[in-house]
């Protein structure tokens, strides 16, 4: 176990929520702490849009998830796991999910399906946390982290599905230092794919065939919190966060496009700060009611939240909405 | 260093906890010192190496710079405070009526306007918990703060519903949970959103028609705690201050309830006495707490036969009014009102219970909690600290052991300085019961008097009860007499107390309830003269029916919300 330490370290292994914390951090952090009772969550949540691909690794190689699953469990050394599924997508594979559930059985562990009901707070993994110990779905004050005071109060490691998956190649030597690339135009699905991941953007949508023939922008790294560039960055910059690229037209109207964000922050809000919960529904309110956009009205919210809201979900408001004035809108 | 000014902290502590101990200025709505942090306001903003983050969550450490009052801060502050309390102004009752709470007073010194945006109507009708308190879902800011102490109570009646902007305070769906009216919700909400039912304008009405004789009385709770919203210590006791402003108020008689403390506590002493020497069902409960009445009443019924009969105290005192001295007095009985000043909101339920109706008339007609009572001498421009004390009216003589049934631990004490007289006959009975005082949520002791050893326990919010009651169900026998409060520290740390209430703050009102006691010349209820003439000579000259329905009560299976 102590080699797959090693390995996972040297091979620079990332989360792959969208946070991009190192790996070894996580589990360095699972070895300092003590406890008769641990847990590992694989947290399958994606809810935040234009991000789809950890969908297709279920779908497509559910086995090596379990795989990184149980390697996770044997280096924490607990045999108890919970498997946090977005409901709609447990109810599309649950035979395939309740099968493999059944082999680690035999092992002698332990995995429960927790089944939430779509979120994009879900995926915070406090929040996540909180939801399967049937409390309010909304993030925990950090410090403790979930390594010291997680599930239950039990240390915890928290991975998303994509990671396990890159756990367990690293494991059978077949980790390549790519990514899953989730790609889209304007909300419709170009599929995923499998590519390096220090690719730019460009070579991505290349690789895809999905460069459009028309000017166009993008949205990278989550259609809600990711940063926007135009097609010149999209041959220099990186895809970072969950690794989605959204492609939209540059005739896209700008008033459209801010309302599809801020309608999505005002409902997904969990409602524990102010900024995010009243700033996202006031942004909502005033773009609706306003024929133009009122910018200085916008940006006084946007980064009011930026700067004092609870938890990522509210700060991330600002990338989006900043990116795209000074890339696309050049203001 | 807070502003460029040294201050010394504890390891541990947060820059809010630091700057309230030193009165340095931070606004903040969802902090309390005896709650979790939540940190979910984001008002208690602060700067620290240029980064701005809230200050209930900045741990102290050595030599930390922090910046309080920066641009920055200030405008992001401003910015939150509109979101937050976004039409907060038109929604509130107290906003309407121009009171200057402390929202207002942040409100005007952040010069923000509560207009400037908006908050979605919940479509949720007003949460009414009985008679008592109130929830108002679109005035309600989610800071969690009534639900983390409902939690902590050990109710768990209420908590968030809704996402986003409309999330708001709700009562669990669960059956089998039910609201004590405690108030504590109201005690820990920063905005007036859950608050009592207010009977100000019906008490104002009372006062202003001549036909009717208008008597206050206030609990033992009310004067040790009441100061602090003019500007005093807490616990500083301001009896002579609050007779004079009742009077300005324009109250015909001004009594107290620590008359009618003495008289329950004559009442119940006789009867722990009578069931200990003949065999009554035992262990005894007290029942002066409306919230654990009801707590009995909804989840342990089985327990109800085991509550004292006596009448709580304004109840019996205002019966006493109505009855003896409108006798007395040649008055008719029909044009007495009786108003009992509170530190409770659950007090507001107990009064409107019809199981309490003498002859179609209640024995007490309104209460105010002590929130209230500030209320209309504020809108009165009356400041309680620079009155001249006056003495109460007739009824207002009480000994000491009334004195201290504001504290947990206090009407025990006062019942076992009488039982002690009956069961020992001496006078050279104990008077101070030391193990029952204190902020503990259960205290034990084992008391000898009559040559019996008597044991005794004492135990405040419910999460206290549910030990102490599964105590006795594994051991009925564990205990002679207990008391049960609902509120922690007792009546003093009670729902309808002023705001800010804290652990902290309950101590230093209880010690202030203790002097009155230690200086008290008349330190048994029994030897009260007014109470013994009442109970000694007025009462036996009853039938036994009347007496019954002056001084005793009776209990039933209650379901949610009855």
């Amino acid at each position: 176990m102590n080699d797959l330490f090693s390995l996972i370290k040297e091979e620079g292994l990332v989360g792959r929520g969208g946070a991009c914390y190192p790996v070894w951090k996580k589990w360095d952090a699972m070895r300092q702490v003590s406890g008769a009772k641990k847990y590992v969550i694989c947290n399958a949540s994606e809810g935040e849009p234009g991000v789809f691909k950890d969908a297709h690794i279920l779908e497509m190689f559910p086995e090596k998830v379990f795989e990184g699953l149980c390697l996770a469990m044997e280096f924490v050394g607990t045999k108890e796991a919970f498997f946090n599924f977005n409901c709609s997508l447990y109810e599309r594979m649950s035979s395939k999910m309740e099968y493999l559930a059944r082999q680690t059985r035999k092992l002698g562990n332990t995995i429960t399906f927790f089944k939430e009901i779509p979120s994009y707070i879900g995926g915070e993994e406090t929040a996540l946390l909180n939801a399967i110990e049937g409390k309010r779905t909304e993030p925990r004050l950090k410090p403790p982290y979930p390594s010291q005071f997680g599930l239950f109060g039990c240390p915890t490691l928290i991975h998303n599905v994509e990671t396990l998956f890159d756990i367990a190649c690293v494991a059978d030597n077949t980790f390549t230092h790519e990514r899953f690339y989730s790609i889209s135009e304007n909300g419709k699905s170009f599929g995923v794919h499998h590519l390096p991941d220090d690719w730019t953007i460009r070579q991505v949508l290349e690789e895809a065939e999905r460069v459009p023939s028309y000017d166009f922008f993008v949205q990278v790294g989550g259609s809600a919190s990711g940063p926007v560039y135009g097609s010149d960055q999209a041959e220099t910059e990186h895809v970072g966060g969950a690794g989605s690229i959204e492609i939209y037209p540059l005739t896209m109207d700008p008033k459209e496009l801010l309302q599809r964000w801020f309608d999505f922050y005002a409902r997904e809000s969990c409602g524990k700060c102010t900024p995010c919960k009243m700033g996202s529904y006031n942004l909502a309110q005033l773009l609706k009611a306003s024929k133009e956009i009122p910018w200085q009205e916008i940006m006084e919210i946007v980064e009011t939240m930026e700067a004092t809201s609870f938890c990522a979900l509210g700060s991330s408001i600002s990338v989006p909405v900043k990116t795209y004035r000074r890339n696309i809108l050049g203001l | 260093m807070m502003d460029g000014k040294r201050y010394e902290a504890l390891e541990g502590q947060s820059v809010l906890q630091v700057a309230l101990e030193y009165q340095v200025d931070i606004p903040h709505f969802c902090y309390h010192e005896d709650l979790p942090v939540g940190a979910n306001c984001r008002i208690c903003l602060v700067e620290v190496e240029g980064k701005v983050v809230t200050s209930c969550t900045l741990k102290v450490i050595q030599d930390l710079e922090v910046f309080t009052q920066t641009p920055r801060v200030r405008a992001l502050r401003k910015k939150n405070l509109a979101l937050l309390l976004a039409g907060h102004k038109e929604q509130c009752p107290r906003c309407q009526q121009k009171e200057l709470c402390s929202v207002m007073q942040t409100l005007r010194a952040y010069e923000v306007d509560t207009g400037r945006y908006t908050r979605p109507k919940t479509a949720c009708p007003l949460l009414r918990l009985a008679t008592a308190a109130e929830i108002d879902p679109d005035l309600c800011i989610g800071c969690n703060q009534c639900v983390e102490v409902c939690q902590k109570m050990g109710v768990g009646f209420l908590k968030l519903e809704g996402q986003g902007a409309s999330t708001h305070a709700a009562c669990t769906p669960n059956e089998k949970i039910d609201c004590l009216y405690c108030g504590q919700c109201t005690l820990h909400c920063p905005v007036g959103a859950a608050r009592e039912q207010s009977a100000i304008k019906e008490v104002e009405a009372d006062l202003e028609d001549p036909e009717k004789i208008v008597i206050a009385q206030m609990a033992p709770s009310i004067r040790c705690s009441i100061g602090e919203a003019f500007g005093q210590a807490p616990g500083r006791d301001m009896t002579g201050e609050c007779y004079t402003a009742l009077r300005l108020l324009g109250f015909d008689r001004v009594f107290d309830v620590n008359f009618g403390a003495d008289l329950t506590t004559w009442a119940e002493a006789h009867e722990l006495v009578e069931r200990i020497m003949q065999g009554g069902s035992l262990p005894m409960f007290t029942s002066c707490c409306p919230g654990w009445v009801k707590c009995a009443e909804f989840y342990y019924p089985k327990w109800l036969p085991h509550l004292t009969t006596a009448r709580s105290p304004h109840m019996l005192s205002g019966a006493a009014y109505k009855t003896w001295w409108a006798k007395k007095e040649g008055v008719d009985p029909q044009k007495i009102v009786v108003v009992s000043i509170m530190p409770c909101t659950s007090k507001k339920y107990e009064a409107s219970q019809e199981k309490f109706l003498i002859d179609g008339w209640k024995p007490v007609d309104h209460v105010l909690t002590t929130r209230e009572f500030v209320q209309m001498l504020r809108a009165r421009s009356i400041d309680l600290a620079s009155l001249k004390k006056s003495e109460g009216d007739m009824l207002s003589q009480y000994s000491g052991a009334a004195a201290i049934y504001g504290a947990s631990g206090g009407v025990m004490e006062s019942a076992l300085r009488t039982a002690m007289w009956l069961l020992d006959g001496t006078s050279m009975e104990r008077v101070m019961f030391e193990e029952v005082r204190g902020m503990k949520g259960i205290k034990k002791a084992h008391v000898q008097m009559g040559g019996k050893t008597l044991r005794v326990a004492v135990c405040a919010t419910k999460t206290n009860m549910d030990f102490l009651l599964q105590e006795l169900e594994k051991d009925p026998e564990a205990y002679h007499y207990i008391e049960v409060m609902a509120c922690p520290g007792g009546c003093i740390g009670g729902g309808g107390q002023p705001i800010p209430t804290t652990q902290r703050i309950i101590a230093k009102r209880i010690a202030g309830l203790y002097s009155i006691d230690d200086h008290a010349t008349i330190r048994r209820a029994h030897e009260n003269p007014l109470a013994k003439e009442f109970m000694e000579q007025y009462i036996p000259s009853l039938s036994a029916d009347r007496q019954q329905q002056l001084l005793s009560t009776h209990y039933q299976p209650r379901q949610r919300f009855e």
